[in-house]
């Protein structure tokens, strides 16, 4: 399941999607918006993603994920749009017969997904706005 | 040769634009397409180090040979999750 959208996650279709008879575990993280940064209070956040390659970089992530560690589902999901704070902005979900695999692989795909998707976040705050940058993404020609 | 760019986040916000064409000449490879974003935008000249770039959904390197049509995106500092 690889989605970029407007609306918010319905967490339970995810699950839905995820569980299997073959899986022992089923693992949800929920990348939220956090309320300060740097220092400073965060009103809001806004995403922006290049989708069509997004929606690629995620089918890349997960058959790296499955080159890794046996797996039964993986979803990844981000939204787009303003992202009100404590509000879902990304799901990475995995299930697997076992929670080793699961732990595992549900890391490497969001710490993936954060290095390499074209998926952008600007920050709000008093003052003005900022669009950020994930350290393990940066790059030099 | 036509190329389409993209343009997203900040580079989009700083230039106003979304996407362009860009006319190159001969063979270019992604270096050449480089040095012509440069030439065409000079406010995004001192970004375009840290920006990488894909074609058609791919990031690729300096050397990739961009063809006619393709679909060349600037990839700023991403920051998803």
């Amino acid at each position: 399941m690889f989605d970029i959208q407007a609306a918010p996650i319905r967490l339970e279709s995810v699950y839905s999607f995820l569980a299997s008879p073959r899986a022992g575990a089923v693992l949800v993280f929920t990348g939220t918006a956090r309320d300060h940064n740097d220092g400073r209070s965060v009103h809001h956040l806004e995403y922006e993603s290049y989708a069509e390659m997004a929606l690629k970089s995620f089918a890349l992530i997960a058959a790296e994920m499955r080159e890794r560690w046996r797996l039964e589902k993986i979803a990844m999901i981000h939204r787009v749009g303003k992202i009100e704070i404590a509000e879902i902005a990304v799901v990475v979900g995995v299930s697997a017969a076992h929670r080793q695999e699961a732990f595992d692989a549900c890391r490497y795909g969001i710490d993936a997904l954060k290095a390499d998707a074209p998926i952008w976040k600007k920050e709000l705050f008093d003052g003005g706005g900022e669009w950020l940058a994930n350290p393990e993404g940066l790059f030099k020609e | 040769m036509k190329v389409k760019i993209r343009f997203f986040a900040s580079l989009k916000e700083q230039l106003q634009l979304s996407e362009a064409e860009l006319e190159l000449s001969g063979t270019p490879c992604v270096s050449d397409v480089r040095a012509a974003l440069a030439e065409a935008y000079p406010a995004i000249a001192p970004q375009l180090p840290s920006t990488r770039i894909a074609v058609d959904h791919v990031f690729v390197s300096s050397e990739h040979v961009v063809g006619p049509g393709a679909e060349v995106a600037l990839i700023p500092p991403v920051s998803g999750g």
